[in-house]
């Protein structure tokens, strides 16, 4: 349990710190270091298991089918990322309260930094690839969150930008790489993968997945040629480079490649790729890093430099190497943090970062300047510090390497000379800040030391560098043996971890780096020369104009695709669902499948005819609104008699009553629109409209024959035979509807209140003003409610609720049911709003049609409930026989309940719509018959 | 007959299609309504066509299939919800436009309606 909380525990954390920023800066901090101490403290009872090479396994099931588990496993490489993670997390916390103005967002601060820390903990816990990939993405949004976490600055937008698109590209290529693996192993478990290490060396898609992979860790770890985004991501607050861009995210890369190393390590391939890449980040970094006048930038070429270095070890392949490499974790991210924190201070104190104005801070603030100084000596790699223990044994290991003939001076060469940058820049650091004159127009004059306990992380590390440097084998040798082990699966070779190995060629190669980079800052002006002839290339700007392509040419092809014309929409719709369903088509070989066609009886032939006439008329028509609206309704009968002719009665009660209200509806909103549709469209468009709805209608014959001439089978026979023994009904169609289906039937009337609820919501505040007539020439009735209309419609309301409610009650077993029935009391009341006007109708209606929609849904809920009460599940429905005086036997049925919240529903959602429209003009109002019509 | 069904579809399917087509609102409501009887057909006619066989128990010697009976009888009224969605969509389109050209504006050739590319924020 205690690893998944681990990881857990600093995103809770993240949620809880927030509501402590009221509190103040102490406040939240406190807060938020309680995630990673208790961390920690779950961490400490491992160490006996993890400290002999072994290791701790959690595992729970989440999503078995796609080789996804909740698996986390802690060994000696995760126990040391986790404790860099947590330890310099806890000290950048510290700082940060320090750091970070009153006025800032503390609390989103804090927020994200743990948000980081759990994704963070989430990779190198992780056990599972899929898993470890979910947290490696989150380390790069919380990243780009950070970096632009001061959002009023474009630089740091336009860095977190670049970060995420580098960071977040390399991620989509490591998914690739570890679903590829994945496959090659069958198990995204780490053991497995681990263990198969042989086998996937061996497969033919080897080198596509360690090219993924690499891709994936040199992005993430700012290798060459991704470096670029990392220097830009300086535009950070300062704890967070210290944090993410120095000590632990861009490490992540470094760790996967610790990770796999069984399973990838070993092959010629994964020697030229990591070691090349490695060399030349190595040399790219130090050498930039020279040059740069930024503080903060010289620090982030050396991390990326250094990071360089790390590669280049794993790449090298030896198991010493690998051991060098994960020493080297350890002590760059020691001083490199306190390095990052120290030129916070200074950047805090001097309000600038600029090295050519800071000067001679020595005598403002002598203890900063102190721990800065001994933290960059590390840094270049100078005796009795951490830095030149791992810095020699990567000199030992590069003269090591077996390359061929000539190429075998290339390593040592490499090494010796970023060697030699690297004091040179740490010369820099030193002497261009602190010495090196007076300051140059400060924007804060004088600094001075900063408050206490912004001070303290900055001493812990820089007494860790002195404590690795001296003392070896005490402070880190457990460590380091367990993550060692870890790393090369349990074979570790024998290393000895002492300030001196005696006077050999390692050694001679850090003095010649050592005086060479001395040499090479005194001379640096004709360096600077040389770089400035150089013409520098900012790669914001290339890779923002790269953006700004992409972006361009993607709202060139929106625009051309999606350029706001509905009627273009509809076209491209149209085609291209001709285009889907003609390619299966063409396969269909015959149209009139085995059954063949049966005789047509006279009346059907006929009502066929009138038909496809009127449809077709109606198209033709379409200009004279009004009587194309005429011959849609005579379609829309007939199709009620084509439901009826074809033993379907319930269908062609429903078009029949859904036919009157649509009808209603379209003259309703007739009365706002022109009546005349103007000749717009030219007439070669005209032709090719019609070629396609040609097309169209003929595929839908087509597909309709060859449909109705095949022998099929049904699922219904389950529905007929069960009807009246499972649901109490003989007319099946209605069971199925509040039985069966009966959750479907749910979301139906769900559909239906929403629509009209849109309905509503789209008219409420709307007014048309109605043309003045017809567009004829013909001026509006001016008697807008007929007398014997009027008179008519009165005694027509109870009767035709009478019929409905005969309707509905008989619907469970005679055509019928809550739709029919619903339409058929919806058609009653719109009579009356027709023949009387909305305000006289309004006024003797007693309720709002929102609440019949509210009280039908709430009916079927109910009735479906009710039998979680019985301990059956949703909507399983009981039924009985009463018997009634005079009615006789009678039989009830608790689906009777949710048809009525489906009829309840319908007349609600319908009445709602409609009365919206009729409502939309003050026309209406004007000539209701109270005024006398 | 089932040329006949099949042919009737095919009307209401081109008759639709070509009214979905046309640049004012109301002929392609009326589009969408033909339309939509033609797909309720369609869907109906996927049980097969079957005379005096209404899936009433009792009433008939063999019963048509009531599967397809029930899903296009909701989908009948969710239609009809739906077409008064468009319609009302078109009267709002008409208060706000002044217009009721299915783009919203009086254009009907659309090709320089091209939308300006969004300021991309930078």
């Amino acid at each position: 349990m205690s690893l998944p909380l681990v990881v857990l525990l600093p995103f809770l954390g993240a949620i809880a710190a927030p509501l402590f920023a009221q509190g103040g800066r102490t406040a939240i901090a406190v807060a938020s270091s309680v995630p990673a101490l208790i961390a920690l403290a779950a961490l400490f009872p491992h160490w006996e298991t993890l400290a002999d090479g072994g290791m701790v396994l959690h595992t729970y099931e989440w999503l078995p089918a796609i080789g996804l588990s909740l698996s986390f496993r802690l060994d000696g490489l995760s126990l040391l990322f986790a404790l860099l993670i947590l330890v310099i997390g806890l000290l950048i916390i510290l700082y940060a309260r320090y750091y970070l103005k009153e006025k800032e967002n503390v609390g989103k601060f804090y927020a994200l930094l743990l948000c980081f820390k759990g994704s963070m903990l989430g990779i190198v816990l992780s056990s599972n690839l899929l898993l470890m990939m979910i947290f490696w993405e989150l380390t790069s949004l919380t990243s780009f969150l950070l970096i632009s976490f001061w959002t009023h600055k474009q630089d740091a937008r336009r860095g977190a930008r670049m970060a995420l698109a580098v960071t977040g590209g390399g991620g989509l290529a490591l998914l690739a790489g570890i679903l590829i693996l994945g496959n090659i192993v069958g198990s995204f478990e780490l053991d497995d993968v681990l263990a198969a290490g042989a086998e996937i060396k061996a497969h033919a898609m080897y080198p596509v997945a360690l090219t993924l992979v690499l891709l994936g860790a040199f992005t993430k770890s700012a290798q060459f040629p991704f470096h670029f985004w990392l220097p830009h991501a300086m535009q950070a607050p300062t704890p967070v480079s210290a944090y993410l861009h120095s000590a632990t995210m861009v490490k992540a890369g470094i760790f996967l490649m610790a990770r796999l190393y069984p399973a990838l390590a070993g092959t010629e391939q994964w020697f030229y790729m990591v070691s090349f890449t490695g060399m030349a980040t190595l040399l790219l970094g130090a050498y930039v890093a020279m040059f740069k006048h930024d503080l903060k930038g010289l620090l982030a070429y050396s991390t990326v430099s250094h990071l360089g270095l790390i590669t280049l070890l794993f790449g090298m392949g030896t198991k010493l190497a690998a051991v060098a490499a994960v020493f080297h974790v350890i002590n760059h991210a020691i001083f490199k943090a306190s390095l990052f924190m120290a030129a916070g201070i200074i950047d805090h104190e001097t309000g600038t970062r600029d090295m050519r104005r800071i000067n001679g801070l020595w005598r403002y603030m002598p203890h900063t300047a102190t721990l800065a100084m001994v933290a960059a000596s590390s840094m270049a790699g100078v005796p009795l510090l951490n830095g030149f223990l791992s810095k020699e044994m990567f000199f030992a290991e590069s003269l090591q390497l077996n390359l061929p003939g000539y190429w075998a001076w290339l390593p040592p060469l490499v090494a010796t000379l970023a060697g030699t940058f690297a004091v040179a820049y740490s010369a820099r650091f030193i002497h261009d800040v602190f010495f090196n004159g007076k300051p140059v127009d400060l924007p804060v004059y004088p600094p001075h030391e900063p408050p206490r306990y912004m001070k303290i992380p900055v001493e812990i590390l820089v007494f860790a560098c002195i404590m690795v440097g001296i003392f070896p084998a005490i402070s880190v040798g457990p460590l380091l043996y367990a993550a060692a082990s870890a790393t090369l699966g349990g074979n570790v070779p024998e290393y000895h971890l002492t300030i001196a190995h005696g006077f050999n060629l390692p050694l001679l190669m850090s003095f010649l780096a050592f005086f060479g980079g001395l040499l090479m800052y005194s001379q640096r002006q004709r360096f600077f020369d040389f770089h400035a002839r150089f013409k520098e290339v900012d790669e914001k700007a290339v890779f923002e104009a790269a953006v700004l392509r992409v972006e361009g040419f993607a709202n060139r092809l929106t625009a051309r695709i999606e350029n706001g014309s509905l009627q273009r929409y509809g076209l491209l719709l149209v085609l291209s669902v001709i285009a889907v369903a003609a390619a299966p088509l063409t396969n269909l070989g015959v149209f009139i499948g085995e059954n063949g066609l049966s005789p047509v009886d006279i009346p059907t032939a006929i009502g066929a005819g009138v038909l496809i006439l009127c449809a077709i008329l109606t198209a033709v028509f379409h200009r004279d609104r009004f009587t194309a609206l005429v011959l849609l309704s005579v379609v829309g009968l007939v199709v009620a008699l084509a439901f009826a002719r074809f033993s379907a009665p319930d269908l062609a009660m429903t078009q029949l009553s859904v036919e009157v209200v649509t009808i209603v509806l379209l003259m309703l909103a007739l009365y706002y629109m022109p009546s005349w549709t103007p000749l717009e469209t030219a007439t070669p468009r005209r032709v090719r409209d019609v070629i396609i709805a040609l097309v169209a209608g003929t595929g839908m014959t087509l597909v309709t024959l060859a449909m109705l001439t095949q022998p099929f089978s049904s699922i219904s026979d389950f529905f007929l035979d069960n009807s009246k023994s499972g649901g109490g009904g003989t007319n099946v169609v209605n069971v199925i509807l509040v039985d069966f289906r009966g959750f479907d039937t749910l979301g139906e009337i769900t559909v239906l209140a929403i629509a009209a609820l849109g309905i509503y919501a789209m008219l409420k505040n709307t007014a048309l003003t109605p043309p003045p007539g017809d567009g004829q020439g013909h001026g509006w009735s001016r008697d807008s409610h007929p007398l014997m209309l009027r008179l008519i419609a009165s005694p027509m309301l109870p009767l035709a609720l009478m019929v409905s409610a005969y309707i509905f009650l008989r619907g469970h077993n005679l055509p019928g049911g809550g739709f029919i029935a619903g339409l058929i009391t919806s058609v009653a009341l719109i009579l009356q709003y027709v023949a009387s006007g909305m305000i006289w109708t309004q006024d003797r209606v007693p309720f709002k049609y929102h609440s019949v929609i509210g009280v039908g849904l709430l009916f079927a809920v109910i009735a479906g409930a009710g039998s979680f009460a019985f301990s059956y599940p949703f909507l399983t429905s009981t039924f009985d026989y009463i018997t009634w005086p005079v009615v006789g036997k009678f039989e009830v049925a608790s689906a009777l309940v949710f048809d009525l919240g489906v009829y309840l529903t319908v007349i609600g959602a319908t009445m709602l719509a409609l009365v919206s429209i009729g409502r939309l003009s003050p026309h209406s109002a004007i000539k209701s018959p109270k005024e006398g019509a | 007959m089932e040329l006949v069904f099949a042919l009737v579809i095919g009307a209401l399917t081109a008759s639709g299609v070509y009214l979905l087509l046309r640049a004012r609102t109301f002929p392609v409501v009326v589009g969408l309504t033909l339309i939509s009887y033609g797909v309720n057909l369609f869907l109906f006619s996927s049980g097969r066509l079957a005379t005096g066989a209404q899936p009433v128990l009792g009433t008939a010697d063999g019963y048509a299939d009531p599967l397809p009976q029930a899903l296009v009888l909701t989908a009948i009224v969710i239609g009809f919800a739906m077409t008064a969605f468009v319609v009302v969509l078109s009267l709002r389109s008409l208060a706000d436009h002044d217009d009721d050209h299915v783009d919203g504006h009086q254009e009907s050739d659309a090709t320089h309606t091209a939308q300006k590319p969004e300021e991309t924020g930078k």
